[in-house]
């Protein structure tokens, strides 16, 4: 059964392109508020000297906080080529899920530089007809330029 | 701290060790603050229930938060996560038990990595899995 894509040529261009840096230091308030948000009294995330203990150089950030507070991230530019990265005709929109990819821990101090790319673009056909689903990566690195975690997020559109 | 788990003492088809949360609505305030997610349907329920919904929900990435920390306090201080995901397939409001917990599916070595695969999900009170995902882990190793 052949029902035609939304998913044009011109989108798929878009996949990989990568934003321009947004650069965020990692604070230890904002982990011990997360930490304190989520109920984890892990003293890994708020208490520096036992994280001194441990061969850290201050407080971790819990897996699944991204300390990126409420910064917007810069998106990736359109390319001049490009058509629209979304096809019309979707009335809603929900979050899908997160994946997170570990390298290394984020610690206080840190300086981020995080990037943002579209990472995936498919289509599958659900209950309500056919559900548009778009990956965005955002790409963790610290002031030594190593990866330090990517968190890829989707969004449904149905 | 809970004793350190090793890699030996992990059987495929057993539990992740569950982990029991009941969220309240100053919990998802202070998770908004902290994260920077001021969608007013976690904590405004006029705004909730405009979008159709039965009340105020719960963050899909507190959810996500809570397997982590789920899967740290599995791995301990010696192990630790390489990959999970949460898929957000349904709602979970404040003010409900719920259970955070997984299978392993699969164990194995990967050069110097002792690896843990399992599957995870956010459960609620009525014993619905809201919020399946997978996780990848590395345990120390006795050997």
């Amino acid at each position: 059964m052949t029902q035609g894509s939304v998913i044009t040529e011109d989108m798929k261009k878009a996949i990989g392109v990568e934003s321009e840096p947004t650069i965020v230091v990692v604070e230890r308030e904002p982990i011990r508020r997360a930490a304190a948000a989520m109920g984890d009294n892990n003293p890994l995330y708020h208490d520096e000297e036992y994280a001194k203990s441990k061969g850290y150089r201050s407080v971790i950030a819990p897996p699944g906080f991204q300390p990126t507070y409420s910064f917007t991230l810069k998106t990736a530019p359109m390319r001049a080529d490009a058509g629209p990265r979304m096809p019309t005709g979707f009335a809603r929109f929900m979050n899908g899920g997160d994946e997170y990819e570990f390298f290394q821990p984020i610690q206080a101090g840190d300086v981020l530089s995080i990037t943002r790319r579209l990472g995936d673009l498919y289509e599958r056909d659900g209950r309500m007809g056919k559900m548009f689903f778009t990956v965005n990566e955002t790409v963790f690195r610290n002031q030594k330029n190593e990866i330090v975690l990517i968190q890829r997020s989707t969004t449904i559109a149905y | 701290m809970a004793e350190q788990r090793f890699w030996e003492d992990i059987a495929v088809e057993s539990p992740v060790p569950p982990l029991m949360k009941n969220a309240t609505p100053r919990q998802l305030v202070m998770w908004a603050g902290a994260y920077g997610d001021y969608y007013e349907i976690h904590y405004n329920e006029k705004t909730a229930l405009a979008n159709m919904l039965p009340g105020l929900i719960i963050h899909g990435t507190l959810k996500a938060a809570w397997l982590g920390q789920m899967l740290g306090d599995w791995v301990g201080e010696k192990g630790r996560i390489k990959k999970y995901s949460a898929s957000y397939r349904s709602m979970d409001v404040p003010g409900d038990n719920i259970t955070l917990t997984g299978k392993v599916t699969k164990k194995y070595v990967d050069g110097k990595d002792h690896v843990v695969e399992a599957e995870i999900w956010v459960q609620n009170g009525k014993g619905e899995k809201t919020t399946p995902g997978t996780a990848t882990v590395v345990f120390p190793s006795k050997g």
